[in-house]
């Protein structure tokens, strides 16, 4: 928080010097020392620059990913990640993909389908018929995490799946909360993958109307006290979502507890219609008028008239137009894809940018992706990758094909990254401090052996997988190693060759 | 870097030592603590309910625990409060006077955000975001005697905010499979890792802390390998293990500090069973932690802490939102037990903060600080560095910790 105020402080300043000196020849001769300073800072070797594009914009160089960028450019390679559609799936992946049918089920069909099952009138749920029917709906998860892993490893749309893993942190929705076991795959599939370039009012708007998110932070009970809905459960207001849509979502700061209040009675009545009445397919959301608060309210200073469902969406367009949610969208930014602890002036311009263009990501991105810092030596391979990362950059670098996904998501689960398994609104951190630990150490370690070695079960059953070649590996990954890492696979036999380099510090980091 | 820190670093980064050597100096005083942290703030008002009070009963139609003597009513600690009924477990330890609460204590803080408050229950210092470490860390900086790889273990796949800072620190993994053989237990491995970090920066300080840490939980697990289990069925979840870090802690003397966190108590809905299936297993979890622990339990204080507590009145879905003050939890040997500590400001409208929570009459540091000072036996100054800006004060603590 001091930081990002201290950035400000220090643009002020410079405006202030600027202002000052006002005379022509050293405004220029300023320009020409900050130009030089940006090139001298900006000649990394070819293959570091190629190497940091591929950790950054996606889960680090699969086999041929170095050639590739060199042959077509590191701008063109940016430009292409920045508009993913002009990339198309491989046939394979796509095939893949089609055949995991719990994705292309909407809420209510995945209700009807795997739901728990309905009783008759005055009968009551029989317990095993739960239990199976919960144990069924295991799938979607699985399905979830299957889609998940194999895009991330071997979509081209590399900067697409890096958003994904983004917003969903930022957006976060545990699948064990509840009902949300369900739609957790659908969340992903329709609230957030079709926005992750896109703008951010929309990513904001689609994850408020989803019955995962709407069940997470149980605002589907949010209730008017006293409105004619009030019925059962559905007595009073509910301020979980409300508050996290500002703490987290949103402006994460400038707000009272008023606001949290007052935001809540504005989101009374969104909730969800599934089944019997509702139909046999449709996206869950309902808005129930009965249940609504109608009086006129002040939200963050501004008058909100009471209209019912519209008032909501007039309270997110306030949140994501405010300033103070450019700037945490954008140090969120700049801590993801530059450094833990994020220049404010970097901030800054990215917030200007996110105000400048309505919020457009695509925009904001390639600001970043065109900044100093970025492509600062300070801030190029020092971010500690997460376990998230870790595991799928291993895996692409190794070239290994997966049919069998448990060894992965269960070392995400040993490492304390299980996928859809983050228990809390703020969702996953991507920093050193948060990842880095003793046995998490170990653990990496562990499977970068296996996975070299070829010990780890990724194959299906009955086959084996081969141990990686560590000189293909050695070559996929540039060959960019530190003379310590360099001397210890040199020094080590064949067979742990492959577990030494993708358990190097240079592949903890990217 | 203190003397003492560069004892312990430079101690570790022997990367020949001999790992599976057991017989680490055990600390000084042979005390520990172990914090147990229960994120998403649970909801005081139920684990120790103040039956006594008719405003408690007036704001939570639907929630309230019932009076004692009530079918699903509270066990009647003292006459005005009462334990949460899941909690029975834990009763014999409050009539062996092994169990104290401080209630309506907390963090001077006003936050209401999850993760500001446990943030600054974590540093230690309310209010100040930019504090780099966690308090904890800085108490085993603190801490008398030799230096050992599992003097302060986190257990759990990531080390917490509390944990963190320039002393180092073992993480644990939780269950019964921690102990499981792994490539990296096999000396050519390892040497060929020991080779790649072998530098003095954070990746190569956590690899060897981790290395020793995994080489003194495997000696210490083979010692009495197969120990009988008294024909008791193997419990499962919070219980198997608390139990297993009792075993650990009875066995590895050199653990002086640790720490674990429990989540699952945000309840805006349905407050009741979920409230009841989470306390039930934690209860239990801690009985069978100090069964386990025996004689040891005499040298262990357990502190169970949780950000904030939730609304006084029950929310529109039988659930309870954000509050403020809360009770904490301490179980031990050292602990003056079988009384509620603290200062009662009671529930009425008027006595409420800011008109919805409970208020906090005692700051969570003064808890900690009359273990870190009775137990721990550190001195003031000691406190000043844990705690700094710690405002004097510990009305209502007197007797909680045996001197």
């Amino acid at each position: 928080m001091t930081a990002r105020i201290d950035g400000r402080i220090a643009v002020n300043a410079k405006r202030v010097k600027l202002v000052e000196t006002g005379l022509p020849m050293k405004l220029v001769l300023l320009v020409v020392l900050v130009f030089s300073a940006v090139t001298a800072r900006a000649e990394l070797p070819p293959d570091a620059k190629a190497l940091h594009v591929l950790n950054r914009l996606g889960f680090g160089p699969a086999p041929g990913d170095m050639r590739r960028i060199e042959s077509m450019g590191i701008e063109n390679y940016i430009q292409a990640q920045l508009d993913p559609e002009s990339m198309p799936l491989p046939p394979k992946l796509a095939a893949q993909l089609d055949g995991l049918d719990t994705l292309h089920l909407d809420p209510v069909q995945l209700f009807g389908k795997y739901g728990p099952p309905l009783p008759a009138r005055g009968e009551k749920i029989d317990p095993q018929a739960a239990k199976d029917s919960r144990r069924r709906a295991h799938v979607i998860l699985e399905q979830a995490a299957q889609a998940r892993l194999l895009r991330a490893m071997e979509s081209p749309r590399q900067l697409q799946e890096v958003m994904v893993d983004f917003w969903f942190n930022h957006f976060n929705v545990f699948a064990e909360k509840g009902l949300d076991y369900l739609w957790i795959g659908a969340y992903e599939e329709e609230a957030i993958r079709p926005h992750v370039l896109g703008h951010f009012r929309d990513i904001l708007g689609a994850t408020a109307r989803h019955p995962a998110m709407l069940f997470y932070l149980d605002n589907w009970l949010n209730t008017a006290p006293d409105s004619p809905g009030v019925h059962g459960q559905f007595e009073g207001l509910n301020e979980n979502y409300a508050r996290e849509i500002m703490e987290l979502h949103t402006v994460s700061r400038g707000y009272t507890q008023q606001d949290v209040v007052t935001l809540a009675q504005i989101l009374t009545g969104r909730g969800l219609r599934l089944g019997r009445f509702g139909g046999d397919a449709g996206d869950g959301f309902f808005f129930d008028r009965r249940r609504h608060d109608f009086s006129d309210k002040m939200f963050l200073g501004q008058k909100i008239k009471g209209r019912g469902e519209a008032e909501g969406e007039a309270a997110l367009d306030l949140l994501a137009k405010s300033p103070d949610t450019a700037r945490h969208i954008s140090y969120e930014l700049a801590q993801y894809f530059v450094s833990d602890q994020p220049d404010p002036v970097l901030v800054d311009k990215l917030a200007r940018r996110f105000l400048d263009t309505d919020g457009n990501i695509r925009a904001v991105l390639d600001a970043l992706f065109h900044s100093q810092q970025f492509w600062d030596e300070k801030n190029v391979g020092n971010k500690f990758k997460t376990p998230y990362e870790y595991v799928v950059s291993a895996v692409r670098a190794s070239g290994e094909d997966v049919d069998n996904f448990r060894p992965l998501t269960g070392m995400l689960q040993q490492l304390g990254q299980p996928l859809y398994g983050c228990q809390t609104p703020d969702g996953y951190k991507n920093t050193q401090a948060a990842w880095l630990s003793p046995d998490s150490m170990m653990r990496r370690l562990n499977f970068a052996t296996a996975l070299g070695s070829g010990y780890l079960p990724l194959a299906a059953p009955g086959q084996r997988s081969e141990p990686v070649d560590p000189e293909r590996l050695a070559d996929t990954l540039g060959r960019q190693f530190s003379l310590r890492t360099s001397g210890a696979v040199d020094a080590a036999p064949r067979m742990l060759k492959p577990a030494l380099i993708l358990g190097s510090p240079e592949f903890m980091r990217r | 870097m203190n003397r003492r820190e560069f004892l312990k670093v430079s101690g570790l980064a022997l990367g020949s030592l001999p790992l599976c050597r057991s017989g680490w100096a055990a600390p000084g005083s042979g005390r520990r603590l172990v914090v147990v942290f229960l994120r998403g703030a649970v909801d005081g008002l139920s684990v120790v309910v103040p039956h006594g009070e008719s405003a408690y009963y007036e704001s939570r139609p639907t929630i309230a625990i019932p009076r004692p003597g009530i079918e699903g009513g509270a066990l009647d600690l003292d006459g005005h409060f009462g334990l949460h009924p899941a909690l029975a477990a834990l009763m014999p330890l409050w009539q062996q006077g092994a169990l104290a609460f401080v209630h309506a204590s907390g963090s001077p803080d006003p936050s209401r955000s999850h993760f500001d408050a446990q943030d600054y229950m974590e540093s230690g210092t309310p209010g100040a975001k930019n504090t780099s470490d966690g308090w904890m860390n800085r108490l085993l900086s603190v801490l008398p005697g030799e230096r050992s790889p599992t003097e302060a273990v986190s257990f759990g796949p990531t080390l917490p905010r509390i944990m963190t800072g320039k002393m180092n620190v073992a993480n644990l993994p939780m269950g019964k499979n921690a102990a499981h053989p792994m490539p990296m237990d096999r000396p050519i491995i390892a040497e060929a890792f020991d080779r790649i970090y072998a530098g003095d920066d954070d990746l190569g300080r956590a690899y060897r802390e981790g290395k020793a840490a995994r080489g003194q939980l495997l000696a210490e697990l083979q010692k009495d390998g197969k120990e009988a289990d008294n024909g008791a069925p193997m419990p499962t979840g919070f219980p198997s293990d608390a139990q297993w870090l009792a075993k650990l802690i009875a066995r590895d003397k050199s653990i002086s500090l640790a720490f674990l966190a429990l989540g699952g108590w945000d309840t805006h809905v349905n407050q009741g069973g979920q409230l009841a299936n989470h306390l039930r297993p934690l209860g239990e979890g801690l009985a069978v932690f100090a069964r386990e622990l025996g004689p040891e339990l005499a040298d262990t204080t357990v502190l169970v802490m949780s950000e904030f507590g939730r609304t006084v009145r029950e929310n529109g879905n039988g659930g309870t939102d954000h509050g403020h003050g809360n009770v904490m939890w301490l179980l031990g040997g050292a602990v003056g037990g079988g009384k509620v500590y603290g200062s009662w400001p009671g529930l009425g409208g008027q006595d409420l903060y800011q008109g919805r929570d409970l208020a906090v009459t005692t700051d969570f540091r003064h808890v900690a600080a009359q273990v870190l000072q009775r137990h721990l036996r550190l001195s003031d100054a000691h406190l000043e560095r844990i705690f700094p800006g710690m405002p004097a004060g510990n009305a209502g603590l007197s007797g909680l910790i045996k001197a």
